[in-house]
Order: structure tokens, then sequence, then C-alpha cells
């Protein structure tokens, strides 16, 4: 930017390698670094999603794998142990608490990530498309939301889970389906603001078709936006999961989630068995924090107004 | 005003007669009905089953009779698992609880929300708006299901102070876990809207005259900033009553309180559907309604609503 305004005042006989230009968004991942909390935050997501992801290999038993020395009295002789290669213990099983917390993590993780892939696609096409044509379809498109908002989101996705069955691929479409509403929103919002730019009646000018200017020109400035919003809505993702695992309704054994775990550790606890409980509770807030001082970070780097 | 009451009606009554017929078509349109299960019926009785519930009719109809029941009678139907019940028993033994426990975290976080907000503006940087600050950060990664277990372990079987568990007609002891568990997250999101909403109003004009004409402080705050301040919490109350309805699912399955939660996780276990569906139509209308009565309030309080 600096160097084009200098050549744009004819001092292009400077040496151009002195005034590096910065884009928006190395501008932005220095402010990101400058952000301890976000910094922290990603440094324990990452090694927490290295965890999920090796935890398994790592871990002296596997998840599905039985020790039957503790099976039955898990809760006087299942603690965590390095001397039995159970690092957190087992559950009332038998079964290593290490290898299904990793499980668990990467489950919720995964169903996060999905999810919040699948709520960012449709809601900012959706969005991008009702702000961008405008008019009467923007209303009824933006009235549908609105109907869909009013909806109790939580019971509806258990009555789809209950009624197409309770597999990883529902959950992934239920919970992405249904919470991108506010995407859509936020995303209609920023297209009407930069519906009338410069940049973007001259592409309608030149002829540049409607669906080739929303994916062109409007959907990669919405990136930034994008990017924050799907952030804090992991977080939130991993938490309806595992509302559901909690319940007993979400994913299915041998498969498991947090919020299962927590589910079955805050039934052990009346044994004693605090450390089934432990565990998971820590990961999943643990979790849930970085990935919101991540988004903060985020928000903080590339949101110009909030500066 | 009452054209503007009469507008959101407009869009409200469509909206829930969309989300019962959607629902209906949803759950007839399920593959399996409720009486597949593990044991596999023999044909006839299937065939009986399904004509003594009306099931054998085509969708249309059956919908339209749900309909029918529905509006003219306030009827749900029947149960399709407890023969001598009709939904609408279960709602009427539900409910109440509910109601209750629902009403006090609502009022519980709406109060201390609200009080801790205008606390942390007024002293600013000071250590009460720090333990606030980290307070609502530590709140919004703590959903009831993962606070309920702690509380029982903490309050039930270290202290001994609180019952575990169960209702005994809403005695205190019954409902203070239970409000604690539903309302922890949502004393967290208001009092962090709170707080910035008051301290964007503390520096507008009206308030700087308000000093000026030499009033006291607490009277600035009462009758001049907290109106303007409390708007976007306002507008977060709709979603924080959502939330609260979902939440206590998790309060009735973990501490056997005993309201629609119970039987809605129960229902969708043994998928018994009508009982489900009457939930969510009943959720549903709540929300509906809540959102209305937001609405107008919000209009109310905010002369630059336009109705």
């Amino acid at each position: 930017m600096v160097s084009a305004s200098l050549r744009g005042r004819g001092l292009e006989s400077l040496p151009l390698d002195e005034v590096k230009g910065r884009s928006l968004w190395a501008d932005a991942r220095r402010r990101f670094l400058r952000n301890k909390a976000a910094v922290a935050g990603l440094v324990l997501l990452v090694l927490i999603a290295v965890f999920s992801f090796t935890g398994e290999w790592i871990a002296a038993w596997s998840n599905e794998e039985i020790d039957f020395n503790v099976i039955g009295s898990a809760a006087t002789m299942g603690m965590p142990s390095f001397e039995n290669g159970h690092y957190f213990g087992t559950d009332d099983l038998g079964r290593d608490q290490f290898a299904r917390t990793a499980q668990g993590t990467r489950v919720s993780l995964m169903v996060g990530l999905v999810g919040t892939f699948i709520a960012v696609v449709v809601g900012t096409i959706y969005g991008a498309v009702a702000g961008y044509v405008g008019g009467r379809t923007d209303q009824i498109m933006m009235r549908i939301v609105d109907i869909l908002f009013a909806i109790p989101f939580m019971f509806v996705l258990i009555l789809l889970l209950v009624m197409f069955g309770r597999s990883m691929v529902m959950i992934f479409i239920g919970i992405g389906l249904l919470s991108w509403l506010g995407m859509a929103r936020i995303v209609r919002g920023q297209t009407i603001s930069l519906k009338h730019k410069e940049y973007i009646e001259a592409a309608r000018a030149s002829g540049v078709p409607g669906w080739k200017i929303i994916f062109r020109h409007i959907v990669p400035n919405l990136l930034g936006i994008v990017a924050v919003y799907a952030t804090l809505l992991v977080p939130d993702m991993i938490m309806t999961e595992s509302f559901i695992s909690f319940l007993g309704l979400g994913v299915q054994e041998p498969l498991t989630s947090l919020g299962a775990l927590i589910s079955e550790g805050s039934k052990a606890i009346t044994q004693g068995a605090m450390w089934q409980l432990w565990f998971p509770f820590g990961f999943f807030v643990v979790t849930l924090y970085a990935f919101y001082f991540v988004g903060d970070g985020l928000r903080d780097a590339l949101d110009p107004k909030d500066r | 005003m009452l054209s503007y009451i009469f507008k959101r009606l407009l869009v409200a009554i469509p909206t829930l007669l969309i989300l019962i017929v959607a629902s209906a078509i949803l759950m007839h349109a399920a593959p399996g009905g409720p009486f597949t299960g593990e044991r596999k019926l023999p044909a006839e009785v299937l065939a009986n089953l399904n004509a003594k519930y009306g099931l054998d009719e085509p969708l249309w109809k059956q919908v339209l009779i749900y309909l029918k029941g529905l509006i003219f009678h306030f009827d749900f139907g029947v149960s399709f698992k407890y023969k001598d019940r009709t939904v609408n028993d279960i709602l009427a033994q539900g409910f109440p609880v509910t109601l209750v426990y629902g009403f006090w975290s609502f009022v519980v976080a709406t109060a201390l929300g609200v009080l801790s907000g205008v606390i942390a503006a007024i002293k600013q940087n000071s250590w009460a708006d720090y333990l606030v600050l980290s307070l609502a950060i530590a709140g919004a990664v703590l959903p009831g299901f993962v606070l309920a277990p702690v509380l029982v372990l903490v309050f039930t079987l270290k202290l001994g102070w609180l019952p575990g568990g169960g209702w005994e007609d809403g005695q205190w002891q019954y409902l203070v876990m239970p409000v604690i568990a539903l309302s922890t997250a949502y004393i967290a999101s208001i009092a962090r809207i709170m707080r910035s909403s008051m301290l964007e109003v503390l520096t507008s004009n009206h308030i700087r005259t308000a000093r000026a004409k030499g009033l006291p402080e607490w009277k600035v705050i009462t009758r001049h900033a907290l109106k303007p301040a409390m708007l976007p919490v306002m507008s977060y109350l709709g979603p924080a009553f959502v939330g609260m309805i979902t939440g206590s699912v998790v309060v009735d399955q973990y501490f056997s309180t005993g309201g629609i939660g119970k039987s809605f996780v129960d229902s969708a276990l043994n998928r018994d559907y009508s009982v489900m569906l009457g939930i969510t139509i009943l959720v549903g209308a709540l929300t509906i309604f809540f959102n209305l009565l937001v609405d107008i309030l919000y209009a109310w309080i905010d002369p630059k609503i336009r109705y």
C-alpha cells in the first residue's frame, strides 16, 4: 500500500525493497501475534489437537481393551498410575481413560470443525446471495432465517437424531445445518455494505455475472469476519455435541466424545472415582477457553472497528 | 404501538404453524415407526397398532387431524409407549416443575448479571471490575451439564449441605443447585453485555448533562443510564430464555427434578414420537411467545424503534 501511494506521487526512483508493502493479512497476523492470550490459546489448541491424534499411540492400552485387573473395582484400583499404564486411570469397565480421553477429544474437535465448516459454507453463500441480490429476495430469505431462529434448535436436533439414527454423519449434518443462521445474518450485513463499493460497481459495469461477483469479489472480502465468527462457532458446536452426548443421545459406543465422558464421569464421582470426571472436564474447559481466546484475538486482529 | 404488536403477531403465528407442521411431517416421514423395536412385531399386530393410532392414514390427513386436535382442543394426542397416558398428562406433570426452576434461574441470571455488569462498569479497572470480568470468562465455558456434576461433588458429596437431586415440590434446598447450574453461564454473558453497554452509555452526552447539573452519581446511574444500557441485555434475554429451556433437559436428567426435559429424553430414547413432538411444539410456542414479549418490551423502552 505504501509503495503504491509513493509511486502515485512519482517517487518510483525510491528503492522499493526498503518500503515493503504490508498486506492486510500480514498486518492482522502481527496484531494477532502481539496478543499474548490469543497466542497462548493457539498453542494450547495445537497441543490438544496433537494429543487427540497421537494420544492413542502413546497410550499403553487401546481404548477398547479391557483391563481385567481393574474391572469391577475401578473406583479403588483404577486410579491414574504410571505402573499399570493407565495415565488417566480407567473407567468402570476397565477401559483406559487416557486413550478414551484422546479419542473423545478428537471426536469433539472433529464435530466442532466439520459442523462449523458446514455452517460457514451454507451461511456464507446464503447471506452473500441475500445481501447481494437484495430487494424482495433478500426479504424473503431473511424472513426464513427469522423463522428458523425461533425454533428450539436443540430439541429439533434431538428429534432429527432419534428419527434418522444416531450416526456421526447425522450429528455433523444436524449441527451444521441448524447453526448457519447467525453466519447468514452477519454475512448478509457485511455484503450489503460491500455491495456499493466502487470495485463491485466496476465489475458490474464491465458485465461480470452476479454469481461471479459474489464468489470473486464479495466472498474473499468477507473472509475476515467469517474467520472470526467461525472460530467462535467451533466451541458452540463442541458444546452442543457434548450436551447431546451427555444426555446419551449423541455418539454411540465404542465412539465417545468429551460430553459422553463427562457424563460417565459425573456418575462415577459418587463412588469416588474423581479422575473419570476431571480429565475430560479439564480437556473440555481448556479447549473451549483456547477457542474463545483465539477467536477474541482474531477479532481484534481482523476487525478494524474495534481496534 | 398496537400496530407494532399486531405486526409482530402476524409473524409469530405463521412461525408457530410452520414449526408444528414441519415437525409433524418430519415425525411421520421418519424411517421406522414408533413400534419398530428390538422385537419384530408380526405384520397383523403392526397393522392393528397403526390403525389404532391412526398411522395408516395418508400423511396429510394425519397432520391435519393432529393440527385440528391441537388448535381446537389443545390436545397433543396419546403417548405411543404409555397406554394410559396422554401427552397432555405428561406435559401437565412436568411443565410446572420446569417453569418453577426456569423462572428462578431467569430471575437470578438477569438480576445478578445486570447488577455485576453495572458495578463493573462504574468501577472500571478496579478489582471489582476484574473480578466480574474473570467470572464472566469462567462462566462462558461452564454450561449446565459441566457445572452440575461439579456442584454435586462440592455441595452434596464434600460438604453435605444440599440433596443431590429430587424435587419435593420445589423446596428451596432442591432448587439451589438446578438454579446455579442453569443460570451461571447466563449471569456471565449478561454481566459482560451489561458492562460494555453501560460503559458506552456513561460516555454519552445526556449523562454528562446529568452530571453537570449536579445529580448524585447513583441517581445518574439509576435514572439516566440504566434504561438505555439495558437495551442490549433485553435483546439477549430471548436467546437466554431458549438456552435455559434447553438446559432444563440436563437439569432434569442430572438432578432428577422431573420436569419436561426428563420426559423429552425418555421419549427420545423410547422413540415415543408424540411426546417428543408435543414437547418440541410447546417449547417452540413458548420461545416464540417470549421473543414476542421481548420485542414489545424493547420497542417500549427504545423510542427509536419505528412501529
